[in-house]
């Protein structure tokens, strides 16, 4: 029988890498990643878990130790939060290029300055393009879903490249929500053992992380990027099976009331829940509105978003963090270029807020798609809008 | 060892990138010519030369072989000039020279 308990999204994520039986543990705290290492130090320490938890003295490092595990054959997890992601940085890079199924979850943080523990999504967008498969997590049930999922999909043969699943920093990390934790024989069913097919081996010397002067490195880098590419067969495959056996079912793009919707608003991460009520209220009064969440976000799901958004007539996406001097948010800029070719397609209103740990409410949602459907209809000389900041704001202009 | 070659060249395409760029064929750097970067080259005057080894011991990129008469010489195809072999020399029988001084 399943368990049904009261968990932060740390605890969940954490009792998930537990319950996938992970061999190698390297992590550095950092609010609010810190319940994350602290609950599986203390699964080590307590025996519950039988892993190498090994205390490193930053993410650098960290992530570092990640790759020589995973290098070894090891199944492998970390965690870190937003300036810890950063410190990483130039290591991230390495593990999808040498192909290591590192598994990491990030608590999504806003990055300094002025110095801020609390969510958005600054650190996320900063590390879009270092190769890793990347989801998001609208809840704890998620997080404990999307973390045993991570290793499914990233450690498959086929794949073989490292998994950030991400959540919001405080607004699930440390909050308590009922999660239900499966039987460990339905885990081991969804998740076989891990054998790295170029695992070091003394018996069978070979090079890692060899350097690639110029009459190389491209073509190294194509391989890379197609084979990335191409891990989107496992990721359905890996939602697919999960369905089957949790009940579950998840999908790179996930679209909540949105039949027959002529405005839709998008979201990414925890605050889906908090939009849907809104969404929820204005279908109620009648409004042809709906709401989209984007789960996978590397490698970015083009397909589905087209299908999903194509045929309404103004889309609103919301954004956690602010490309500076660019053209709006990040995610709305993706996917307002992923529709430029469509023959059909809606009209774009980018929306930031939601930075550095500021609350959204349902009634802030309601406004973003009021205002939004204004800014559709009448244009506006502003390459995004904003929610919730005190003063007017204007001067962001192309 | 007429076998071996590097795997780059024009015939080799990404499609033959092994999975994360791992070289399984090992120990084959001694293949690439790194012998192009170098700017000065060692230079064995046998009349010092007494044979102890220390040049060869001394490379770090084992460039420096030991040949059927005892003496020493650098695989100039490899070597990148370092010059540790002639600061190591207790002779002082190696010279560093400048690759443009025939």
């Amino acid at each position: 029988m399943s368990k049904r308990l009261g968990l932060e999204a740390s605890f969940a994520a954490s009792e998930a890498a537990r319950m996938a039986d992970v061999d190698v543990i390297a992590a550095y705290p950092i609010t609010p990643q810190t319940h994350v290492p602290e609950r599986l130090a203390e699964m080590v320490a307590d025996g519950e878990l039988n892993a190498a938890y090994i205390p490193v003295e930053s993410e650098h490092s960290a992530m570092s130790v990640c790759l020589g595990a995973a290098a070894a054959g090891a199944r492998t997890f970390t965690a870190t939060a937003g300036p810890g992601l950063e410190y990483m940085h130039n290591v991230l890079y390495v593990a999808p290029s040498m192909r290591l199924p590192v598994i990491m979850v990030v608590v999504n943080r806003a990055l300094s300055a002025p110095l801020s523990i609390w969510g958005d999504h600054s650190d996320v967008m900063a590390v879009r393009d270092t190769g890793w498969i990347q989801v998001f997590c609208q809840n704890n049930q998620e997080a404990f879903d999307m973390t045993l999922w991570a290793f499914r999909v990233g450690e498959d043969p086929k794949v073989l490249f490292p998994v950030m699943v991400h959540f919001d920093g405080f607004h699930l990390s440390h909050v308590t929500e009922p999660v239900i934790l499966p039987e460990q024989e339905e885990v081991d069913s969804f998740l076989p053992p891990f054998h790295y097919p170029f695992a070091l081996d003394p018996d069978k010397p070979m090079t890692h992380g060899a350097f690639g002067p110029p009459d190389i490195y491209s073509e190294a880098k194509i391989a890379q990027e197609i084979a990335f590419r191409k891990s989107r067969d496992v990721i359905l495959k890996g939602f697919t099976e999960f369905a089957d056996i949790f009940g579950r079912h998840y999908h790179p793009v996930e679209p909540y009331r949105a039949e027959g919707a002529k405005t839709l608003l998008l979201t990414m991460g925890s605050f889906g829940e908090t939009a849907r009520i809104a969404i929820d209220a204005k279908r109620d009064r009648g409004e042809p509105v709906g709401l989209v969440n984007l789960r996978l976000w590397r490698p970015f799901p083009f397909q589905e978003l087209r299908r999903e958004l194509k045929n309404c007539e103004t889309l609103i996406i919301f954004d956690r963090c602010i490309s500076f001097g660019g053209p709006g948010g990040a995610v709305c800029s993706e996917i307002r270029s992923a529709l430029y070719g469509e023959s059909k397609r809606p009209k774009v209103v980018s929306f930031i807020g939601g930075l550095g740990g500021r609350d959204m409410s349902v009634e802030d949602f309601e406004y973003v798609i009021d205002r939004g459907k204004k800014i559709a209809e009448e244009g506006s000389e502003e390459l995004f809008a904003t929610v919730g900041i005190r003063g007017e704001v204007t001067g962001i202009r192309g | 060892m007429a076998d071996r070659r590097l795997k780059t060249g024009s015939d080799f395409t990404w499609r033959d990138m092994e999975v994360g760029n791992v070289i399984t064929d090992a120990g084959n750097a001694e293949l690439r010519r790194t012998g192009d970067w170098r700017s000065q080259r060692p230079i064995t005057d046998r009349e010092k030369c007494n044979k102890c080894g220390l040049c060869w011991l001394y490379c770090p990129d084992a460039a420096i072989k030991p040949l059927d008469d005892g003496y020493y010489r650098s695989d100039l195809f490899y070597c990148k000039g370092c010059g540790i072999c002639a600061r190591a020399c207790p002779k002082s029988a190696i010279t560093m020279v400048e690759e443009e001084e025939k």
